[in-house]
């Protein structure tokens, strides 16, 4: 039982690597393209990071995009004015939005619950207007501009990310693979566990002495990090940032996608962001309201399938 | 010197005097029971021991050191561990995961990004030797809110036990059980505190249960101390007998 419950496992991590590495020469055939990859990849990745807190320590965090967007203006304006490097802009992005995370974070891991969403919020508009509002240096509402994603050079060899799309893809994919083993093994640790422990029962965790304001801290920051590389490619995916990256909708839009796609399981925020963002882009070309299409199959998969899409798969498998 | 030295605590919620002037100190090895009518403020004791609260006036010292401004889970690290009222587990993953939190935090383990081979064969075994002192080896697998009642009970008291207390506060680890389900559970009490030398405290109210394990026997009583003894002095103490007849009547 235990034996085949691994080997199944083994097997599904294979099928999505399979997926994700033949993405570019598959999805032409079913009317996709490559940058819609990218974006699933990138969106995917943000709403993983956000599943680090909210499915594996159980803290709702209603502000993530502050950080995926301080991530992104990081990068932009990395690029835009200080070098021309593509992996320096990520770092910067990441640093950025990550530090901003860990000091926030320091502010408001005493909260619980509903409180704890809604500082979140409020952090994250008060990016949000610093960044519509400092038009000198962040183009206020027309968001950055200006800038673009560097060729990487490893060593003799030159990689064009910026020109050829596929190459950027892989360039998205590997910084995946590197975010998403992180998680991974963390979870897979002691310190993983003790998130687990919290979000299971606060007060048992508190009382095996686990200081548990500290562990929210870590994870919080953690999560932060992970969202904000994911702004960071998001802003290089584009060659553009704005104030929207920052807005509490896009935190919104990214919990629809981890609990849609299922908070209990690693890659449900995956399978949630493929979904979501594929919809949008479908839907967005024939209604202006795709929105409400959106909300409606979140509705209904909350309602449905309460585990969220792979939790539903999964427990089926189980049972049969 | 006693390993717990509690001075005159008290404990308020605004105009209720939940527990007042209560003094009691536990010797390394014994199995001190604590019992009293409902309300009586035996949890809210347990929680200014093991640091939930901080008591409104009075001192608590453990193994010879102050612990009252001592929170919570510094308490756990210097050996006092703890069960609940109502049962408190990690209900969605398996016993052994549960206990195996429990063994990696008391080995020091909580920041380890990664364990080494050793460690983690050394967490494995000690796991695999609390649930085997707990009868829970079948149930390994088992997600913890699966299972029964009482194994969940004795699910938590493994909890406790992987953390390598010097000091075990019990409370009412029989509350709901059948007469087999109690059985078994004071067999294992007795186990820890005769072969094991556990030191427990232990708030009952099965009256067989703490008369057949209780070395000493704390009665409160609307929060106040109403008296301490062996259980035989208990069992004929006028004062004991009629706030249990109060109860009754
Ligand atoms: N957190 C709290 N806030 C306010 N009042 C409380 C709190 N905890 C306990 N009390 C009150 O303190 C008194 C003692 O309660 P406590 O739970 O300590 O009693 P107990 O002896 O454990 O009772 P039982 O045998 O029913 O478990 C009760 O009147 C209870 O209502
Ligand atoms: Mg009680």
């Amino acid at each position: 039982m235990r034996r085949s419950e691994i080997l199944r496992g083994r097997l599904i991590l294979l099928a999505i690597w399979a997926v994700l590495i033949g993405a570019p020469y598959w999805m032409p055939a079913i009317g996709g393209y490559t940058a819609l990859g990218t974006r699933v990849l990138v969106l995917g990745l943000a709403a993983m990071s956000l599943n680090f807190l909210l499915g594996f320590t159980g803290v709702l965090s209603f502000g993530h995009a502050a950080y995926f967007g301080l991530g992104a203006y990081g990068a932009g304006l990395t690029l835009k004015l200080l070098a021309a490097s593509t992996p320096l802009a990520l770092l910067l992005g990441t640093l950025l939005g990550g530090i901003a995370g860990a000091l926030l974070g320091a502010l408001i891991v005493r909260r619980r619950g509903v409180y704890f969403a809604m500082v979140t919020i409020a952090f994250g508009q008060v990016f949000y207007f610093i960044a519509f509002r400092w038009n000198a240096l962040t183009g206020g509402d027309d968001g950055l501009r200006g800038f673009a994603r560097q060729p990487l050079h490893l060593g003799p060899v030159t990689i064009d990310i910026l020109n050829n799309a596929e190459a950027f893809y892989y360039f998205v994919l590997a910084c995946f693979a590197v975010v998403t083993a992180v998680m991974a093994f963390l979870l897979r640790s002691p310190f993983g566990h003790t998130l687990l422990a919290i979000r299971e029962n606060e007060r048992r965790a508190r009382f095996l002495g686990i200081p548990v304001e500290r562990h929210i801290w870590l994870a919080f920051t953690l999560s932060c990090f992970f969202i904000s590389l994911a702004g960071a490619l998001y802003a290089m995916l584009n060659n553009f940032a704005d104030p929207r990256g920052l807005h509490y909708a896009l935190s919104g839009d990214l919990v629809i996608m981890a609990v849609m796609g299922g908070m209990r399981s690693f890659w449900g925020p995956l399978l949630g962001a493929v979904v979501f963002v594929v919809l949008q882009d479908y839907l967005s070309s024939i209604t202006t309201n795709w929105q409400s299409f959106i909300g409606l199959l979140f509705v209904l998969v909350v309602m449905f399938f309460p585990r969220g899409l792979l939790g539903f798969l999964q427990r089926r498998k189980a049972a049969a | 010197m006693s390993l717990l030295d509690i001075r005159r605590v008290s404990k308020n919620f605004g105009s209720l005097v939940a527990v007042r002037d209560v003094s009691m100190t536990v010797e390394s090895g014994e199995l001190r029971a604590v019992i009293g009518p409902n309300g009586a403020g035996k949890t809210t004791f347990f929680n200014l021991i093991s640091g939930l609260f901080r008591p409104s006036a009075g001192s608590i010292a453990f193994d010879g050191e102050d612990v009252t401004g001592v929170p919570a889970h510094r308490r756990v690290a210097r050996g006092m561990a703890r069960t609940f009222q109502i049962t408190e587990i990690f209900p969605e993953i398996s016993v052994l995961e549960n206990v195996r939190i429990s063994a990696e935090v008391a080995a020091g383990y909580r920041l380890r990004p990664w364990l080494g081979r050793r460690a983690a064969a050394e967490i494995r075994q000690r796991v695999e030797k609390i649930l085997g002192l707990t009868g829970l080896v079948a149930k390994a697998d088992r997600l913890v809110g699966e299972l029964s009642h009482g194994d969940q009970r004795a699910a938590e008291i493994a909890m406790a036990l992987a953390l390598r207390p010097r000091l075990l506060l019990l409370d009412e680890p029989t509350a709901g059980m059948g007469d087999q389900e109690t059985y078994e559970i004071a067999a294992l009490i007795r186990r820890l505190h005769r072969d094991n030398k556990y030191t427990i405290v232990l708030i009952e109210h099965d009256m067989r249960v703490v008369f057949n394990l209780a070395d000493r026997i704390t009665v409160l009583d609307q929060g106040r101390l109403l008296a301490e003894g062996p259980p035989a002095a208990i069992a004929q103490n006028p004062a004991v007998q009629a706030a249990y007849l109060g109860e009754a009547a």
